[in-house]
């Protein structure tokens, strides 16, 4: 089953064109991650998918039905945890949990949702002594609360330090495990590739690649070979690396010279993002 | 009709639980009515000192519960993320909408309840003279101040400055209004500003029903300067309130 459908989406503010034709599908159970920089469209995608914003052209549906007029059919059935919200800071975390369990037809109980976010010592304490980490638990164990089929995560670990990032992680993973659809965007790329079972990279609005963490790379750039030649930095790059090298070294060896500062460079998928966002998107 | 009083009783919970809300609209007004009526003595405008204060301090309460209060806290919460993720959630906006303005009536009836035992009690003021007429002025009132929240909490951009100027209309409004004593000495262009201002008529309403015991119904200019006021607050709602953050 598909649960996110979008075809040729469009949306623009003024004359920005926020999302300039965009489409991709996420099935069932899978964990969909939306990577870019800033400003390449992910979250005026989500707040699309999500019910907040119109659309000026494509069609989109989420669970079955066009988000726009999903009304609290859709929402009962969808979990969201924005970039940005605060609960209201003098209630403590069990309030917080049980006002947003009264607003669904099915909720979860609070306390197993308290327990799955990790916050049982911090339940009957209000939000407002809660760290940044511990906050964004709550945010997560709120979109929870309705029993949802469907994530929404807008960047759900900015701001994070490392350690709290892997909890985040840890945290997501469990999600799936629950069977859960997830919808990610992130300007992390290790997150998304953590996380993600596939993942479309975004740029000025469009789409430049989608596919699996693995598949990204394997679309990769060339294998680099690297070394010193006297006072110059010699940069090979090649499809071939084994034969290039085995001829590199087969000379340098039969001359009785040594290549300084060797090194075969395989490109991360660090080097495969930053090579789809900085140059024209056909890549 | 569950999920509506579910929510009310969540707005209740929420405005006791914050003490600056709960002591600055709740307490406030009756406070200020016991430091006026310690002051004055005698006849005000041919009215009881106590009798008058008293029905400009309900005015000054309702303008302060169902306009002040409920502006800063919606934008407190619009800015601070709350009602846009409140719409990611099934609850309808109209359900939220009407338990908030439920909560706030029901903020106020108290308040009223607590001032009136207050000047009963202490300065021998007079009762409601009209029971069901001052309903129905207490629900004129806060219908059109919430209506006057609603315009002012759309046009307040951040959630720091909402204080200050809501209080920059609510306390000059007040005082030439006079809900804080006597305005026939005030300078003519002062009384010519309160003669267009929704809480001079409201307090108006308010001595005919709760001293003079005249009907609500006897009161219809009043009545449809207030209502119109109420409605100019709508009008802005309807035409420029959000859900979402404006700042940022």
């Amino acid at each position: 089953m598909t649960a996110l459908s979008v075809r040729d989406l469009r949306k623009s503010y003024g004359d920005l064109e926020a999302v300039a034709g965009i489409s991709f599908t996420v099935e069932e159970g899978e964990v969909f991650g939306l990577l870019g920089p800033n400003g390449a469209g992910k979250t005026t995608t989500v707040e699309i998918l999500e019910g907040y914003r119109s659309r000026d052209g494509g069609d989109v549906t989420v669970l079955g039905v066009d988000p726009e007029h999903g009304g609290t059919a859709m929402r009962e059935r969808i979990g969201v945890v924005l970039q940005s919200s605060e609960f209201a800071a003098v209630l403590t975390v069990r309030e917080v949990h049980r006002m947003y369990s009264g607003y669904y037809a099915h909720p979860r109980d609070v306390d197993e949702v308290i327990a799955l976010v990790g916050l049982e010592e911090k339940s009957g304490s209000r939000v407002k002594t809660l760290s940044g980490g511990q906050k964004r638990r709550l945010d997560l164990g709120v979109a929870l609360i309705g029993d949802p089929e469907l994530v929404f995560l807008d960047e759900p670990t900015t701001g994070f330090d490392p350690a709290a990032r892997r909890t985040a992680w840890e945290l997501i993973r469990s999600l799936r495990a629950l069977g859960k659809t997830i919808l990610l965007t992130t300007h992390y790329l290790d997150e998304a590739q953590q996380l993600a079972d596939r993942v479309a990279v975004l740029r000025e609005g469009r789409i430049v690649k989608v596919g699996s963490p693995a598949e990204l790379i394997g679309a990769a750039p060339r294998v680099e070979i690297r070394y010193r030649d006297g006072e110059r930095d010699v940069v090979i790059e090649t499809d071939e690396p084994t034969r290039v090298l085995a001829e590199l070294t087969g000379a340098a060896a039969a001359t009785g010279r040594e290549l300084k500062a060797l090194e075969v460079v395989r490109p991360s998928l660090e080097d495969v993002y930053l090579d789809l966002i900085d140059n024209d998107g056909d890549a | 009709m569950r999920l509506f009083w579910r929510e009310v009783r969540n707005q209740q919970l929420l405005f006791w639980r914050n003490r600056e809300s709960a002591v600055f609209v709740f307490i406030f007004p009756p406070m200020l009515f016991l430091l006026l009526a310690a002051v004055y003595s005698g006849h005000i405008d041919g009215y009881r000192a106590p009798d008058l204060l008293l029905v400009g301090m309900i005015g000054y309460g309702c303008i302060n519960t169902a306009f002040a209060g409920l502006a800063i806290s919606l934008v407190i919460r619009r800015e601070g993320g709350g009602l846009k993720r409140l719409r990611a959630t099934p609850l309808p906006p109209t359900t939220y909408l009407a338990a908030v303005l439920c909560s706030t009536l029901f903020v106020f009836v108290l308040q009223l309840l607590l001032t009136v035992a207050l000047g009963v009690g202490l300065y021998d003021a007079r009762g409601p003279q009209n029971w069901p007429s001052l309903a129905l002025t207490v629900l004129l009132g806060v219908a059109a101040f919430s209506g006057l929240g609603f315009g002012a909490a759309s046009l307040i951009r951040s959630a720091e400055g909402s204080s200050a100027v809501v209080q920059l209309i609510v306390l000059p409004m007040a005082f030439l209004s006079g809900s804080f004593g006597p305005t026939r000495h005030y300078p003519a262009f002062l009384r010519a500003i309160a003669d267009v201002l929704p809480l001079t008529y409201l307090i108006r309403i308010l001595r005919h029903v709760y001293l003079l015991g005249d009907t609500f119904w006897s009161q219809p200019r009043s009545i449809l300067i207030v209502v119109a006021w109420g409605l100019v607050g709508l009008a802005i709602a309807w035409r420029r309130f959000g859900w979402e953050p404006r700042e940022r």
